[in-house]
């Protein structure tokens, strides 16, 4: 008899021990709920599953490795966007691997792909060595690193000076605040995060002097729970206009139900609450795509670290939120349209950091390298930076 | 009636789930069922695979096809298998952890946590003893892994031995300060001063890498995981203390009045289940990703509790699941290419073990003819 009420304690100490497993198994992939926008991926996948039973000819084999699904409404989102453009203009389907972790895994991955493709796109900064190690031994494939910083001969690297949009989506923000209190939802403390938010602060304070600008590194790309979790910190904090540089809407939504005004990263996230919508950076990846998958097929590819910009529109602004009003919207596009002509330069001095240091003297403006390798906070944003 | 409920009485009476003579057969539960027939795996995994095969094809793909692929992804080349082995040495480390502690009903799910700090622990030796040869920082790292892990496993031993804590819950909660831990060193002290801010250590040198084979990333870590198998087999096998451990688990009472210090085995198996998952993580850090970053584990302290259960806690069949399920993460992935997302390895694990559980259930019911 007692062996028996053994049996039902074990099996429910294994029932329990089944739903813990399967928490953890759950919990890198709570994209679902939130996200909204997916309707793409199942799409996107049935796009790709005919390519390897279509004879290519001499069109190259493309791979894309993404940090998230491109369902999240956000950074994956638009370089499945992107993708696609390059398919319909070259006839070509190029194979994706999404969710993949910016450890160990990627290095595996990225090799399996550059066994049988032409040139790998990888996705996202942490890549980077992996991407890296894999091209010094596949020294035909070619492949091509989003946001990084080291090249091979058969690697390169593309991204964008999308600090202009950050720097216009602050302008909007400057205007819109009441309490002269902004939030900036970020993802790591690195440079291309840093030079974000700098920017951002100094397109509001171009506006508005009075301005801070509060942080809360996530330290996640992609998680909408965390996301949501560090703007609603923001919020309590007093902070009324957000902006996120993640990859989901989830700031815009948490910005919805406190009745808050937000922007997102990477996407048009007006449809996630047209009402509450400000504006914010996108990318547009499709001409870079199909620009260098034809240098591939031409036979001109080189490793160049590409870096567009709002002139050449791989980075711009998404459209406005409902209820940003005309003046505003007007403010924006007179400094786009300074941007782009080159008359307005976002790193300009006189710009101090917020420990009081001046960094930047008046009249001299910041190289892009001395862009990218940013490593200090603007006045006017709060906290030290986490080093 | 309320002591009988106070001692579960109420669940030890025989449950039937015929419905009143209605039906010409009763489910009756046998209680001389102890052990479940050896066939529950293998039919588990079966139907796991099965089941998954509908979501497949709800999704518009042929399951045939998608599983040849996965199978293909991860044994069908040289290099998807020496992948699928390099997946395969964490589980098998914190799988055979747990199959010690679970021998004697000791429910450790900490090893996630104990193989985080193993890994911090072998990182430490590489910041602060950065100029060893290759032989001593190696052997360091080993010694400083496992008895991280070790400890990390006696924070769970100790209050269930001595406050009667239930080591479900301590064990789970400390997963998460290791977690915790790696964060604080990765974002801290240990950050690499030329890795641009992003949180991680410095990446290791040479020195404090494991060893791998030609041109993979198959490392070391590998025998020394063979070598764990074999000495759990033999101790199990012919030692005095693999004698207690196999009559705890059958019988704690009777092992009580036999004089076995139940609280004792406790204990130490629980360092042996900790310093085995430490060991992980240290040939984890120094074998694959060669420095200390978030997300090291996708979680293979969890799947190892798969891994162990699917072997019914035997070290040979250890060996066989750790490989199984490296090559599901491994072929998980090379789904993607043909269109699938990857958490179908997920849900594939998932389903394993819940008709695994189901089945250790279910073969102890009998059908039996009348009402």
């Amino acid at each position: 008899m007692k062996q028996r009420g053994q049996v039902f304690k074990l099996s429910f100490m294994l029932l329990f021990v089944l739903a813990i497993v399967l928490a953890g198994c759950g919990g890198n992939n709570n994209a679902g709920g939130n996200t909204g926008a997916s309707s793409e991926p199942t799409a996107a996948a049935g796009d790709s599953a005919g390519a390897s039973a279509q004879p290519s000819g001499d069109k190259p084999k493309v791979a894309f490795v993404y940090i998230g699904p491109p369902g999240d409404g956000g950074y994956t989102y638009q370089h499945d966007l992107g993708r696609k453009e390059m398919e319909e203009k070259l006839g070509i389907e190029a194979h994706i691997v999404e969710n993949v972790p910016e450890g160990p895994d990627a290095e595996r991955i990225i090799t399996e792909l550059a066994q049988s493709h032409d040139i790998v796109f990888t996705t996202s900064f942490g890549y980077m060595e992996q991407t890296l190690n894999v091209a010094k031994k596949f020294p035909n494939v070619k492949f091509d690193h989003a946001s990084g910083f080291k090249t091979a001969d058969n690697m390169g690297t593309y991204f964008g000076k999308n600090y202009q949009a950050s720097y216009l989506t602050g302008i909007a923000a400057g205007k819109m605040t009441k309490k002269n209190h902004l939030g900036y939802v970020g993802a790591f403390p690195i440079s291309e995060v840093i030079y974000n938010l700098n920017a951002f602060t100094l397109g509001a304070q171009s506006v508005n002097p009075d301005i801070k600008v509060d942080v809360v590194w996530t330290n996640t790309w992609y998680d909408p729970t965390t996301e949501r979790q560090a703007a609603i910190s923001l919020l309590d904090k007093g902070a009324d206009v957000l902006l996120a540089y993640q990859d989901s809407p989830a700031t815009i939504q948490a910005a919805k139900e406190r009745g808050a005004f937000a922007g997102g990263n990477d996407s048009d996230m007006k449809k996630f609450a047209p009402d509450n919508y400000l504006t914010n950076p996108v990318w547009n990846w499709g001409p870079y795509y199909t620009k260098t998958v034809q240098s591939v097929m031409d036979g001109t590819w080189k490793n160049e670290q590409y870096s567009g910009d709002m002139a050449d529109g791989m980075v711009d602004l998404a459209p406005f939120g409902n209820k940003v009003p005309e003046d505003v919207q007007k403010l924006v596009e007179d400094a786009k349209a300074k941007i782009i002509s080159g008359e307005l330069n976002v790193f300009t001095g006189p710009i101090s950091d917020n420990q009081g240091n001046e960094k930047v003297p008046a009249g001299k403006t910041l190289t892009l390298e001395e862009v990218l390798g940013m490593d200090w906070l603007v006045n006017g944003v709060i906290g030290p930076l986490p080093k | 009636m309320s002591q009988e409920k106070a001692s579960g009485r109420t669940l030890r009476e025989p449950v039937q789930l015929a419905s009143g003579g209605r039906l010409p057969w009763r489910l009756e539960y046998d209680s001389s069922r102890i052990r479940t027939p050896w066939w529950t795996p293998i039919v588990s995994v079966a139907l796991a695979l099965l089941l998954c095969a509908i979501f497949i094809y709800a999704n518009g793909m042929s399951p045939v096809t998608v599983y040849s692929k996965m199978f293909r992804g991860a044994f069908g080349t040289s290099y998807g298998i020496t992948e699928t082995l390099v997946k395969a040495i964490p589980l098998l480390l914190c799988g055979l952890g747990i199959a010690v502690a679970y021998r004697i009903s000791v429910w450790n799910i900490g090893a996630e946590g104990q193989l985080t700090v193993g890994a911090i622990a072998a990182t430490a030796v590489t910041i602060y003893f950065p100029n060893l040869s290759g032989f001593w920082s190696i052997l360091l790292m080993l010694i400083f892994g496992i008895a991280a892990g070790a400890l990390w496993g006696l924070f769970t031993a100790i209050p269930k031995t001595h406050f009667g804590v239930n080591e479900l819950i301590t064990s789970l909660m400390l997963n998460y300060v290791a977690l915790l831990a790696l964060d604080y060193v990765t974002f801290g002290p240990w950050k690499d001063p030329k890795g641009f801010n992003m949180p991680g250590s410095p990446v290791f040198t040479d020195a404090q890498s494991l060893p791998v084979l030609g041109g993979t990333r198959l490392h070391i870590g590998l025998i020394l995981a063979l070598v764990a198998v074999v000495i759990y087999y033999l101790m199990i096998r012919f030692t005095r203390w693999g004698y207690e451990l196999r009559i705890i688990g059958a019988n704690p009472t009777a092992a009580r009045y036999a004089g076995i210090h139940i609280k004792r085995h406790i204990i130490i198996v629980m360092l042996i289940s900790g310093g085995l998952a430490g060991l992980a993580g240290m040939t984890e850090v120094s074998g694959v990703s060669h420095k200390l970053m978030q997300g090291l584990s996708p979680g293979y302290g969890y799947t190892a509790i798969i891994v162990a259960w699917l072997a019914k806690l035997n070290p040979l069949g250890l060996v066989v699941t750790s490989v199984m399920f490296g090559g599901l993460i491994v072929g998980g992935f090379s789904v993607q290419t043909i269109g699938l997302p990857s958490s179908i390895s997920e849900m594939l694990q998932g389903a394993i073990l819940f008709f695994l559980i189901a089945g250790d259930m279910v073969t102890r019911f009998r059908i039996r003819r009348g009402a």
